[in-house]
């Protein structure tokens, strides 16, 4: 019948189509070391100790480390071909949510682990606990754009009201005290905060309410507490709308605040307003205080800093491991790729990607105890 | 007017088709055959496994609603607030989805009202005006367009179509701001409005698809007896074209009205939002379900997961809801339908 | 075949052919004068009144073509016609007005998406290129989404059209009514908690791995009921007749289906499968909870990692720099372009294999 020749004429083109797709499956390449500026840095790999492992990584979490674990990874995986490292970055409390679950190595924070959550660790740890290893520090710049204004300084009150809707218009008088020499436009103040939740939200807030509770009522957390006030999605998001809207002003991580964005210089207890640098963020992190119970290395940062230079807003993103009864077949790259990014020439890394390293006093704890991982 | 469907003087209901309980009638339905059981069977299967995967999937979903809503101390529909977590309340966990049915549903009626009549305008176009070598291309690149991956809409939404609201907002602002429903305070124009109208292009190629397929499927000798009664071309849709395809709209804009409903990344790209109610649809603030569960989504601790899915599961039923309702009106107009439905 | 009907096609539109009889018509170019007229005093009105938005220009073109053929219209056709002429004008009016957003999407993804769009970029995966650096490919994704939709279609679609065919053929019952009712059900699933439910069920309470069929299950319950609404829509208009014409020639009920309802019915149903397919493969967020997502490539769906095309676009996005935007916008071409390509496909299968009918 003719219908059946057809369907026979049918099934061989769908025999083709899925050879074809098979044919095209041999042709792709991993291999994008030879592409643009890709394999800019591929020095000092020699150092890595691959410790013997193999096979794939799993982690999940803070997306603020993402450029950072990209260049390890690039470093890493010239070194130890074996290990296949995938980072999903999909926001701190989905990490530590599969961390315990026990579906990844390690967990990416921005955020120490909560009482209840190394609680909880306890099932996957099997006997032991999670801990933090700070290892990624990076300044949450205050980015703004206000035509005719170049630089501009504000402190943690006059911030706090911004972001609270009490200050209302840029040439209000609390910023003119702080800005005597420049021109100030009479134009209504957009402030933007993070629609989605977020660790960068969560170190903001902390830093506002830590540095001037009068003016912040509001609990600090992941997600913002104030009333009202536009958001955006993403720190790409909050970015994209300063950049468009005249008058607007959020925080983000330093590395989103280019292209036309200028940034807050920052009135501490210093003497000078300080810059949102990455040197500057690495002198926060060193004033700051070890508050973790045993290896947990939590830290608690100092948000009214008086040493010159330090800048109070920063946030530190902590990797999470379980410090004994790590998973018995990743253990080993886990170990291989924490000595490694804790290591002299992972954290020497940190800069060209503009993040901070951790201060050598909390580093050398780091590194113990990643050692004594098992 | 309406002209009666041209059905031929009907047979008698055939009696294959007619309920069957009991075993001995299958007879009746003609699955005597081996291989009409085999198929009977096969069919009646994919229902059940279909079956199954839902009550599933309604198992987990009422199951996780539940352990969030042991805990909430808020009322789950009255509280304009979300906060799982319990940072401003020591801890217990306060959140309402009150300010989410407000979004979603204005959200979507707008981008209904707006995507329907363009939807079947440009259905009737393909199917009726355009000229035929027009017809087909067309068709194809609205096919097309429903291909779009929502994220791809959400960028162009945010970085293409927002900007340039601004102005449309004053304006809507200066004729009509006194129903305190345009009223514009300027800032970003990342209103509620502005995702009903990127949801309305979002939706529009569904509507247009399904409703221009049942266009072309109106029996050409309905049109043809219009026409030569001497009904102009519009006549003959009004009187045989659009009775026919009514139920064909209908459904086209249910799927259209599900899509809208459920979107999650284009409109969290786009949406400006914050958990209060705003009568204006044109400043921003607001939230819909899904916005909402995509944006604290990645952040939320188990608990909050769970808060999140029991806004899902209410999702769910305003979903089934407006379902409910469609099918009502779909069975109503049955007998416009040719076929046997 | 058989079933090929000799009625003579009619002209598409219908309309009939002028006579003699008729009262006094507008001139055929009529409309294109029109038309080009209220262009012209749209330009001037904006200009005139120095309104910036070239859309709004558009608008006021576009009232005072749609006000002008009726006035005219009724002035010389009388009412009927003039009703004819506006309904045809508003039917231009809907179209132009649905094409000029989504002529823009299309430009600006192929502007924006065409600045690294090359064969290095479809053939490479990112490897170890950093988001924020120039260079690497989409290869990992197009491969990761190419075998979890077409997974996803091996669950959903038979099962889909199964349960179509038997709500629609055999289903009048109590199980029917349930069906029916699951289905509307499950179009309202949000698909973040699609993926949650396979996440907690397949890796969480199972105790499988993140994989391409994770991910390829959790689509497929979102396909499944968009393939049963489009083929049951799709084949409640195949006309009864046909029917009945087959069963009454011998031809067992399944035989009947097989080879007269469902060919009848063929076009609207790949339409409907390629709508389903178009839905889930832009679906970010049960791909991201499910198959995890890696820079290189993994050619096995069932084992380990897999990259995915939507997710790639995200998460470029999500990057927010300029290469990432780059390569976002590349990647929703790529997305477009092979959604096109798997839709030219089946439209082309769909005519071949489709009876020849009256249109």
């Amino acid at each position: 019948m003719k219908l059946q020749r057809k369907n026979r004429r049918a099934l061989t083109l769908g025999a083709l189509a899925v050879s074809g797709a098979l044919a095209l499956t041999a042709c792709g390449s991993d291999d994008t070391g030879d592409n643009g500026d890709g394999g800019k840095k591929s020095n000092a790999a020699s150092n890595i100790d691959c410790n013997g492992a193999k096979g794939q990584l799993m982690a999940s979490g803070s997306s603020a480390q993402k450029n950072a674990i990209d260049a390890w990874v690039a470093q890493y995986r010239s070194a130890c071909k074996d290990v296949q490292l995938n980072y999903k970055p999909d926001g701190s409390g989905a990490g530590i949510t599969a961390f315990l679950q026990g579906q990844t190595a390690f967990a990416g924070s921005d955020s120490a682990l909560k009482p209840e959550e190394i609680e909880k660790s306890k099932k996957v740890c099997k006997s032991s606990q999670a801990i933090d290893l700070p290892m990624v520090g990076g300044p949450i710049a205050v980015g703004y754009n206000v035509p005719g204004v170049d630089s501009l300084v504000l402190d943690a009150k006059t911030l706090a009201d911004i972001f609270n809707n009490k200050i209302k218009t840029w040439d209000d008088k609390a910023i003119e005290k702080l800005n005597p020499d420049a021109k100030l436009p009479g134009t209504k103040i957009q402030a933007f905060h993070r629609s989605d939740e977020s660790g960068t939200t969560d170190n903001f807030t902390k830093y506002l309410k830590g540095a001037a509770p009068d003016a912040w009522p509001h609990e600090p957390g992941k997600s913002w507490e104030a009333k009202g006030g536009q958001s955006a999605q993403g720190s790409s998001g909050v970015a994209q709308q300063v950049k468009q809207t005249a008058g607007a002003i959020s925080y983000m991580e330093l590395s989103y605040a280019k292209e036309g964005i200028k940034t807050v210089d920052l009135k501490t207890g210093a003497k000078e307003p300080v810059k949102a640098t990455v040197d500057n963020a690495s002198k926060a992190i060193a004033e700051s205080k070890t508050v973790g119970e045993g290896k947990d290395l939590a830290l608690e940062l100092n948000y009214k800093p008086t040493a010159e230079g330090a800048y109070p807003i920063t946030l530190v993103t902590y990797e999470i491991v379980c410090e004994k009864g790590n998973k018995a077949d990743t253990l080993a790259a886990t170990k291989s790729f924490l000595t490694y990014i804790a290591g002299q020439d992972g954290q020497a890394l940190l800069k060209d990607e503009g993040y901070a390293p951790i201060p050598a006093e909390i580093n050398t704890k780091v590194r113990d105890t990643i050692k004594a991982l098992s | 007017m309406d002209i009666p469907t041209d059905t031929p003087p009907t047979p008698a209901p055939v009696q294959d088709d007619r309920p069957t309980p009991a075993e001995q009638k299958r007879a009746a339905r003609g699955a005597t055959r081996p291989g009409d059981r085999i198929f009977l069977g096969l069919s009646r299967g994919s229902g059940i496994a279909l079956l199954a995967i839902m009550a599933a999937v309604a198992a987990f979903l009422a199951y996780r609603t539940s352990v969030a809503l042991a805990d909430n101390t808020g009322n789950f529909f009255t509280t304009f607030e979300w906060d799982p977590a319990g940072i401003s309340s020591d801890g217990k966990p306060v959140f309402g989805i009150a300010v989410l049915v407000f979004g979603t549903i204005v959200s979507s009626i707008i981008a209904l009202v707006i995507a329907v009549p363009v939807a079947v305008g440009i259905a009737l176009f393909i199917s009726h005006y355009a000229p035929r070598q027009l017809a087909a291309p067309i068709a194809y690149v609205i096919d097309l367009l429903a291909a779009v991956p929502s994220i791809v809409y959400g960028l162009w939404g945010a970085i293409v179509v927002a900007p340039n609201l601004t102005g449309l907002y004053s304006w809507l602002d200066d004729y009509f701001g006194w129903t305190g429903i345009f009223e514009y305070q300027g800032g970003a124009p990342r209103s509620l409005m502005t995702v009903g109208i990127l949801l309305a292009i979002m939706i529009l190629p569904i509507i247009t698809n399904v409703s221009r397929e049942v266009f072309l499927q109106v029996p050409k000798f309905n049109e043809e007896a219009a026409l030569a009664l001497g009904a102009t071309r519009w006549e003959v849709i009004r009187m045989a074209v659009l009775p026919f395809g009514r139920s064909g709209i209908i459904s086209a804009s249910m799927l259209g009205l599900g899509r809208a409903l459920g979107e999650t990344i284009a409109v969290a790209t786009v949406l400006s939002p914050s958990f209060v109610i705003n009568a204006s649809v044109l400043d921003y603030g607001g939230g819909t379900f899904a916005q909402n569960i995509a944006s604290k989504f990645s952040e939320a601790d188990e608990y909050g997961r769970d808060a999140l899915i029991a806004s899902g599961l209410v999702l769910f039923i305003i979903t089934l809801l407006v379902n409910g309702a469609a099918r009502l009106i779909i069975a109503r107009r049955k007998e416009y339908s040719g076929a046997n439905a | 075949m058989s079933i090929t009907t000799t009625k003579p096609t009619g002209t598409p539109g219908g309309k009939p052919a002028p006579s003699d009889l008729r009262a006094a018509r507008l001139p055929r170019w009529s409309p294109y004068v029109i038309a080009l007229g209220s262009l012209a005093v749209g330009c001037g009105i904006g200009l005139a009144a120095g309104l910036d938005s070239r859309l709004q220009w558009g608008l006021i073109a576009a009232l005072l073509f749609v006000g002008v053929s009726y006035i005219l219209s009724a002035t010389v056709e009388g009412g009927r016609q003039a009703k004819d002429r506006l309904a045809t004008s508003v039917v231009w009016v809907m179209f132009l007005l649905a094409v000029v957003p989504l002529a823009s999407l299309i430009w600006e993804t192929v502007e924006r998406g065409s600045k690294v769009f090359d064969g290095y970029f479809l053939t490479h995966s990112m490897g170890v290129v950093a988001d924020d650096e120039a260079g690497g490919g989409i290869y990992h994704a197009i491969i990761g989404t190419l075998q979890q939709v077409g997974l996803a279609c091996l669950i959903a679609v038979p099962i889909g059209l199964l349960t179509a065919i038997y709500l629609v053929e055999y289903g009048r019952g109590k199980l029917a009514k349930a069906v029916t009712f699951f289905v509307d059900v499950m179009t309202g699933i949000p698909s973040i908690v699609a993926g949650l439910f396979v996440l907690s069920f397949w890796i969480l309470i199972l105790g499988f791995d993140f994989s391409g069929w994770a991910g390829a299950m959790a689509l497929s319950i979102l396909m499944m009921p968009v393939v049963v609404r489009s083929t049951e829509e799709m084949l409640k208009l195949v006309p009864n007749e046909l029917r009945e014409a087959s069963l009454a020639l011998g031809v067992p009920k399944w035989r009947t289906i097989l080879k007269v309802v469902l060919p009848t019915a063929i076009g609207g149903i790949t339409t409907g499968v390629m709508l389903a397919i178009a839905r889930i493969a832009g679906e970010t967020a049960p791909v991201l909870l499910l198959v995890w997502t890696t820079p290189l490539i993994n050619t096995n769906p069932f084992d380990g990692a897999q990259g995915s095309l939507p997710l790639y676009i995200y998460q470029q996005y999500q990057s927010g720099n300029q290469a990432g935007y780059d390569r976002a916008w590349a990647a929703a071409l790529a997305l477009i372009g092979f959604i096109m390509i798997l839709n030219l496909v089946a439209r082309g299968i769909a005519r071949w294999k489709a009876p020849k009918t009256g249109r």
